[in-house]
């Protein structure tokens, strides 16, 4: 075991399956010498050579059109893009290409990719570089999504992402690269995809989340241990498949239910996961289902994220009035 | 100042062309080794996409087929282009582009379940490099940059080939991928056939460029301006652009100036209200048959016998062809379910058991 942060868990990954998995290439803007803008792949090009870690030119559709036609000639891509919020620029490669090559080629063609890119508020960062918009990926027929929330999660998620051989979206929240630091096998382990992870028991409200919201929700639940509430903090990992099993076990259990997540109330997957719960378990419910998420305007400006973002508060407030309810 | 400096680049970009619309050899320099066989197939492959163009527009309206974009016209661009490649060379075409594909090994019936929308279409067979036609105007240049690195990192000796129309040469991805392709010195090669229209919208309105060949110059690759009714101009400038880049010096772009014939597709379009039968008629006086068999007529290699062989044989395969494609079996939703993902997430295996009960009902 190693103490490690999330990021170094990733590039741990990265370093697994680089060594394990010949055809696995690192590519995107400023991945190879430079390390990539966080130090994702730092040290993987000296490691691997510039054949399997390099950098592109600065076209995120290129980029995706790069892992689509690497993918078809037997590679294995681990394509990044640098900030989440430029996806739009290769959203047809996503959405439109890798997303239905199996589908469209009846399973004679696969797209093995896997798409790493940060995103999430609460540093303060430039325009279109926090934005949460994992609901885009999450309605799209073809990906999985994964959101880990910690170095040991980040890391087992990660290989199996890379080792999956349809496309996965891998979205690494940038305040939890480096706030925290946990112990991380130093071996390889999977993760399965589409499982979700019981981070506390509990038995009044479940308190269903993902990302950095995971931390506020786990902070929540302490906060509501001492007014005496028992909250359970379940986090996704992977929004698309959600995990409707567990869900449904803490809902039995818990009768209660809020799902809190970073991005607007419009966008993000509360509002799928608060409808699979009402289609399945509507009678065991003694309150309505209620979502924690920030307002539905553009992303804020930087100065204004702390009164923008959902935080603990928030999510105390929200729970209580499903128990008050 | 600027204006000079623009005409020395499009002077760099002048039509290359091996047969005048007369038939005769304008550039014996650049004729390319060729057989007499290996000719005589070429105008079967012309005359036999002739013939299924007409075919497949009339079982287009008989409802009989689909999706379809007519090739009357493009046969010189199309499948001088494709002869020019080896079986392992891989193919991105664009919608319009099925002649290439199915000269490459996609049968017959594949294509024309494609036009109908059924799974079937898709598969292609093991060993035939070429992926489905593409939806999405650029997709398949971004792609195609991908797939010519793939080729070369596996020490492959063969190059990717996409096509597009001169409207695809505005988006965004054809720049893209011809950027990627050179600033990776990969084994591509780019084809725009310049039909002069998008739709309804004539090439001027694309862009102020006077050849659509010059815009390889922003890649900083090589680019060529080819007659594309010229079917002999067509194989040589391809089988040049290959060599080149197995050599290991990098894609070219190659513009080829043709004319369709029909409509954009069989969905209503009309040429009528964008085109003038001036414009037509003479662009009939270029068909890339007619010179074609002028040429292989003067050599004694073809013959009216030899000609309406190859039509009779196009329309026994077309006819035999959409028989298969009627015995495919109709599509299920169970089936488009287990096309999704290698396994099944749970929300598709709880769907598939749904499908699976309505479906035995």
């Amino acid at each position: 075991m190693a103490q490690m942060t999330m990021i170094q868990a990733i590039t741990d990954a990265m370093r697994n399956e680089l060594k394990r998995d010949e055809n696995v290439l690192v590519f995107g803007e400023d991945v190879g010498q430079n390390g990539g803008v966080f130090r994702a792949t730092e040290g993987l090009q000296k490691e691997f050579g510039e054949d399997r870690v390099f950098d592109t030119p600065l076209a995120e559709s290129g980029i995706g059109g790069l892992a689509i036609g690497l993918g078809l000639t037997g590679f294995r891509p681990v394509m990044e893009v640098q900030f989440f919020g430029f996806v739009f620029e290769v959203f047809d490669s996503v959405a439109g290409q890798m997303a239905r090559m199996r589908y469209r080629s009846g399973g004679k063609y696969h797209s093995p990719i896997t798409v790493r890119s940060p995103f999430g508020g609460g540093v303060k960062t430039p325009e279109l570089h926090a934005d949460n918009l994992e609901g885009l990926m999450a309605q799209t027929p073809g990906v999985k999504v994964v959101i880990p929330s910690t170095p040991y999660d980040a890391k087992g998620l990660l290989i199996s992402a890379i080792r999956d051989n349809d496309p996965v979206i891998y979205l690494e929240h940038m305040k939890l690269y480096r706030s925290f630091r946990a112990e991380v096998p130093e071996e390889e382990y999977t993760i399965p995809l589409g499982k979700a992870d019981v981070k506390r028991e509990g038995k009044d409200v479940s308190i269903i989340t993902y990302g950095a919201m995971v931390h506020s929700s786990l902070k929540a639940a302490e906060e509501l241990e001492k007014e005496g509430i028992s909250a359970e903090v379940i986090d996704l990992r992977t929004i698309s498949p959600i995990d409707i099993d567990t869900i449904l076990e803490s809902v039995k259990k818990t009768s209660r239910v809020i799902v809190v997540q970073e991005a607007q109330k419009q966008a993000g997957i509360g509002a799928h996961v608060a409808s699979e719960i009402q289609e399945r378990a509507i009678l065991h419910l003694e309150a309505p289902i209620m979502r924690v998420s920030a307002p539905d305007t553009v992303y804020p400006f930087a100065a204004a994220e702390d009164v923008w973002l959902p935080d603990f508060k928030d999510i105390v407030e929200k729970a209580k009035a499903v128990i008050e309810f | 100042m600027s204006t000079k400096t623009l005409e020395k680049v499009e002077g760099q970009f002048e039509t290359f062309q091996i047969l005048n619309e007369e038939g005769e050899v304008v550039n014996e320099a650049a004729m390319p080794d060729l057989s007499d066989e290996q000719l005589q197939e070429l105008m079967k492959r012309m005359v036999y996409t002739r013939i299924w163009d007409q075919r497949a527009i009339s079982l287009n309206r008989q409802g009989r087929l689909g999706f379809y974009a007519p090739v009357a016209g493009q046969e010189a661009s199309m499948l001088g282009s494709q002869f020019a490649l080896d079986k392992e060379d891989w193919i991105l075409p664009g919608y319009r582009d099925i002649p290439q594909i199915v000269f490459h090994g996609l049968p017959l019936y594949q294509a024309f379940l494609y036009s109908r929308g059924h799974f079937e279409g898709g598969q292609i067979p093991d060993g035939v490099n070429v992926l489905m036609p593409q939806i999405i105007i650029g997709a398949q240049i971004v792609q195609a940059a991908g797939v010519a690195m793939g080729l070369k990192r596996k020490g492959k000796q063969n190059v990717a080939i996409t096509y597009t129309g001169d409207g695809g040469a505005s988006q965004g991805d054809f720049y893209e991928g011809m950027n990627f392709a050179g600033a990776y010195n990969s084994p591509a090669i780019f084809v725009v056939q310049n039909n002069r229209f998008a739709i309804s919208v004539p090439v001027e309105k694309q862009s102020a460029a006077k050849t659509i060949a010059q815009k390889a110059v922003a890649a900083g690759i090589e680019g060529i301006q080819v007659d594309g009714m010229d079917v002999l101009a067509v194989y040589a400038a391809t089988k040049q652009a290959r060599e080149r880049a197995l050599a290991g010096d990098g894609p070219t772009l190659i513009e080829t100036l043709c004319y369709r014939y029909g409509p954009h597709t069989m969905a209503g379009d009309d040429p009528t209200r964008y085109r003038s039968s001036d414009l037509d008629d003479e662009w009939e006086k270029k068909d890339p048959l007619v010179r074609f068999r002028k040429f292989l007529e003067g050599k004694g290699l073809w013959s009216e016998e030899q000609e309406n062989e190859v039509v009779e044989k196009a329309k026994e395969d077309i006819k035999a062809a959409i028989k298969k494609a009627d015995a495919a079996p109709k599509q299920k939703v169970t089936d488009l379910i287990g096309f999704m993902f290698e396994e099944a997430p749970q929300h598709l295996r709880e769907q598939l058991e749904e499908y699976t009960a309505k479906e035995s009902k």
